[in-house]
């Protein structure tokens, strides 16, 4: 090892601090670019680039509080849909390459197209979002800082509960952006769609 | 010109001289809507009223009202898909989130069928149960309680 090590810096001196610094330069330039460019494709602007969802779910995210609030403190699709944390963001942007497929197939270029995959669309996105126990939710909606005072009736009864059962944000709201995929509720004809479970799962005994 | 015709002309020139004699105010006054602007004006500012925040239920005011919603239904869904209501409130649902379970009266299809849960016909709740804001009656009333349940 040290042999190699040797050489390593045998050549590197051989080239010449000038060499050195041009090489640590690029790799700031790469670095950067490279970051740049991953930053680029977190932006709103970006993601509503493509119709499938400018049409379809960014329509109805425009209706919720985290499109549009009292403070104007936003939360854009990035900030649920792609990890903050290096790693995770990595992986979550190589599987989002799969998409790219999906748009050049026209997978769900049109609403009705979209409607009728909903249901394994957002389950992807429930269990993601149930595996890293919301953890996009959390970035900014730290359970730990909850002051249960100034929350809701309903609100402040149900967070305390749900904290005590280990649930995570998911669990309970589901839809909270996007409008959900048929859910069955045995109201009228049978729709399908997801069962009561999935819904609204049983929290995991208390330990 | 044939008699129909000119009597016609005749209620038509009545007509235009009526309506030249009338001061123009005079239909206007006669009907005042409490709107507080002509039905073709451009709609009223809606007035920003706020949302009540949530409370305990809110008492009838006469029997067979429809339960008032006491609590914001500010993006709650209600389409093809997914009732956000009845989430909660189902007779399935109804204990765990504490919730006022739906009237048994809702159950009955159109022929008086008994279902196991509400009809369809009853599917969309706020065109008769109503959320509250903090806005003030338009005019003033003497409505009272109705005297059960004073």
């Amino acid at each position: 090892m040290s042999d190699n090590n040797k050489t390593l810096m045998q050549r590197i001196r051989g080239a010449g601090w000038g060499a050195i610094a041009i090489l640590f330069a690029a790799g700031v330039v790469f670095w950067g670019g490279f970051n740049w460019a991953l930053e680029m494709t977190n932006r709103e602007k970006f993601c509503i680039s493509c119709h499938e969802m400018e049409e379809n779910v960014f329509k109805e995210y425009r209706n919720t509080i985290h499109y549009q609030n009292r403070t104007g403190v936003r939360a854009t699709c990035p900030d649920c849909h792609v990890p903050k944390e290096w790693g995770p963001k990595m992986i979550r942007k190589i599987k989002a390459s799969r998409e790219l497929y999906g748009k050049a197939m026209g997978t769900i270029d049109t609403p009705e197209k979209f409607q009728a995959e909903r249901l394994r669309l957002a389950q992807n996105e429930w269990r993601r979002m149930k595996a890293n126990n919301s953890q996009e939710c959390r970035n900014c909606h730290n359970y730990e800082y909850f002051d249960y005072s100034v929350q809701g009736r309903r609100s402040n009864q149900m967070h305390q509960a749900g904290l005590a059962e280990g649930k995570t944000c998911i669990d309970c709201h589901k839809g909270i952006a996007h409008q959900l995929p048929p859910v069955a509720q045995d109201i009228g004809a049978d729709r399908g769609g997801v069962a009561p479970e999935v819904m609204h799962p049983t929290p995991p005994k208390a330990q | 010109m044939k008699k129909p015709t000119r009597k016609l002309v005749i209620a038509f020139v009545a007509a235009l001289g009526l309506a030249a004699a009338l001061p123009p105010s005079a239909s206007a006054q006669a009907v005042k809507s409490i709107r507080g602007a002509d039905v073709s004006a451009p709609e009223l500012a809606p007035g920003g009223f706020k949302p009540i925040p949530d409370q305990a239920p809110i008492a009838r005011d006469y029997v067979q009202q429809p339960p008032l919603i006491p609590h914001k239904v500010e993006g709650y869904e209600v389409t093809k898909n997914f009732n956000k209501c009845m989430d909660c409130h189902a007779w399935s649902r109804y204990k765990e989130n504490g919730a006022t379970k739906v009237s048994l009266t809702h159950f009955k299809d159109r022929d008086g069928g008994e279902l196991s849960n509400i009809s369809p016909r009853r599917y969309f709740c706020m065109q008769c149960h109503v959320p509250q804001t903090d806005a003030k009656p338009l005019v003033g009333n003497q409505f009272q309680r109705a005297e059960g349940l004073r």
